[in-house]
C-alpha cells in the first residue's frame, strides 16, 4: 500500500467479497479511491501509521491476526483515529457482535447480503453514502 | 402521516417548517413517512428519547432507528442533545444522524468526537435535498442493523 491519500480502507480478507466490493464501489460512479487491507494487523498498520486518513474504513469482523472488534476499539481509543467513520460490514448477524460494535461506538453495521445481486447492490449503496453524502471529520 | 408513539422509526428534530414538509415529502417517496414523529426544539427531543414530560408515557425501550437532528435549534441545541443521547446507556446505541446547515469544522470534529453516527450537510437545492433524504431514510431505515 502507498501512503497515497485514499477515500475508503476496506479491510476484508475474503478475495471474492474484496473483488465484489471493488467492482460494486467502480459501478457506483463515485470515484472512491481505494485500499485493501487483508487482516487486522495491516488495518491498524494503515490507519495508525501516520498514513492520510481515508473518510470511511469498511471493516469485516472474522479477520486473521487482529479481528475486527479488536481493531475498532483501538480506532477509538486512539485520540489520532476515534473520530474516523467505521462501518462494520460482515455477514455476522448475531446480536453480541452486533451489541459489541455499537457500544465501542461503530458509525454504523451493515450485514453482507448473501446473495450477489443483492451484495453489490448495498455495497455500492454503502459508498454513495459514505463518500457522496456523509461529511467526514477529516 | 403520524404513527403511534410507540413505533416511531425515525425521529425527526427540526424547527424549520420547511425542511420538516420536505424532508418529508423525500421519505415518502420511500414509504418511510408513516414513522416518522418530528419534535420541533432540542428539548422536546430529549423528552421524547428519554420518555420524560410530554412523552411520560413512552417506553424508553422503544428506541427509533434513528434521529435526525438538526444542529441550531431553540431551548437546547443539537450538540447538547446528542451529549445526552450519547452519554446515556440507555441511549447511546441509537444512531444519531446531523442534518445541518452547517459546513463548519469545528461542528463537524465536535459532533464525530461526541459518536455522532454520520453527518450530513443540507443540500441548498431543492432536488439534491430531496435526493440526499430518501437516501438517508434508506440506508438507516433498511440498510443499517441495530442492536435492538
Amino acid at each position: 500500500m502507498k501512503a497515497e491519500e485514499i477515500d475508503i480502507l476496506l479491510v476484508e480478507d475474503n478475495p471474492n467479497d474484496a473483488e465484489l466490493t471493488l467492482r460494486a464501489l467502480r459501478k457506483s460512479n463515485i470515484g472512491a479511491r481505494l485500499a485493501i487491507a487483508k487482516d487486522g494487523a495491516e488495518a491498524l498498520e494503515y490507519l495508525l501509521g501516520g498514513r492520510p486518513k481515508p473518510k470511511v474504513v469498511f471493516l469485516d469482523l472474522k479477520l486473521p491476526k487482529i479481528d475486527g472488534i479488536e481493531v475498532l476499539r483501538r480506532v477509538r481509543e486512539d485520540d489520532r483515529t476515534r473520530s474516523i467513520p467505521v462501518v462494520v460490514l460482515t455477514s455476522s448477524q448475531e446480536e453480541r457482535d452486533i451489541t459489541e460494535c455499537y457500544k465501542l461506538g461503530v458509525n454504523s453495521y451493515v450485514v453482507k447480503p448473501v446473495e450477489f445481486d443483492k451484495f453489490y447492490k448495498a455495497v455500492g449503496d454503502l459508498g454513495i453514502y459514505w463518500l457522496a453524502l456523509n461529511k467526514s471529520p477529516l | 402521516m403520524m404513527t403511534t408513539i410507540e413505533d416511531v422509526e425515525i425521529l425527526l428534530v427540526e424547527d424549520n417548517p420547511n425542511d420538516v414538509e420536505l424532508t418529508i415529502r423525500a421519505l415518502q417517496k420511500q414509504n418511510l413517512a408513516n414513522k416518522v414523529f418530528v419534535v420541533k426544539d432540542g428539548a422536546e427531543a430529549l423528552d421524547f428519547i428519554f420518555a420524560t414530560g410530554a412523552f411520560a408515557t413512552r417506553k424508553i425501550e422503544n428506541r427509533p432507528k434513528v434521529v435526525l437532528l438538526d444542529l441550531k435549534l431553540p431551548k437546547i441545541d443539537g450538540i447538547e442533545v446528542l451529549r445526552r443521547i450519547k452519554a446515556d446507556d440507555r441511549t447511546k446505541h441509537t444512531p444519531v444522524v446531523m442534518l445541518t446547515s452547517s459546513q463548519e469544522e469545528r461542528d463537524v470534529l465536535d459532533t464525530y468526537n461526541l459518536g455522532v453516527n454520520s453527518y450530513i450537510v443540507k443540500p441548498v437545492d431543492f432536488s439534491n435535498f430531496v435526493h440526499a433524504v430518501s437516501e438517508l431514510g434508506v440506508y438507516w431505515g433498511l440498510l443499517n442493523k441495530l442492536p435492538y
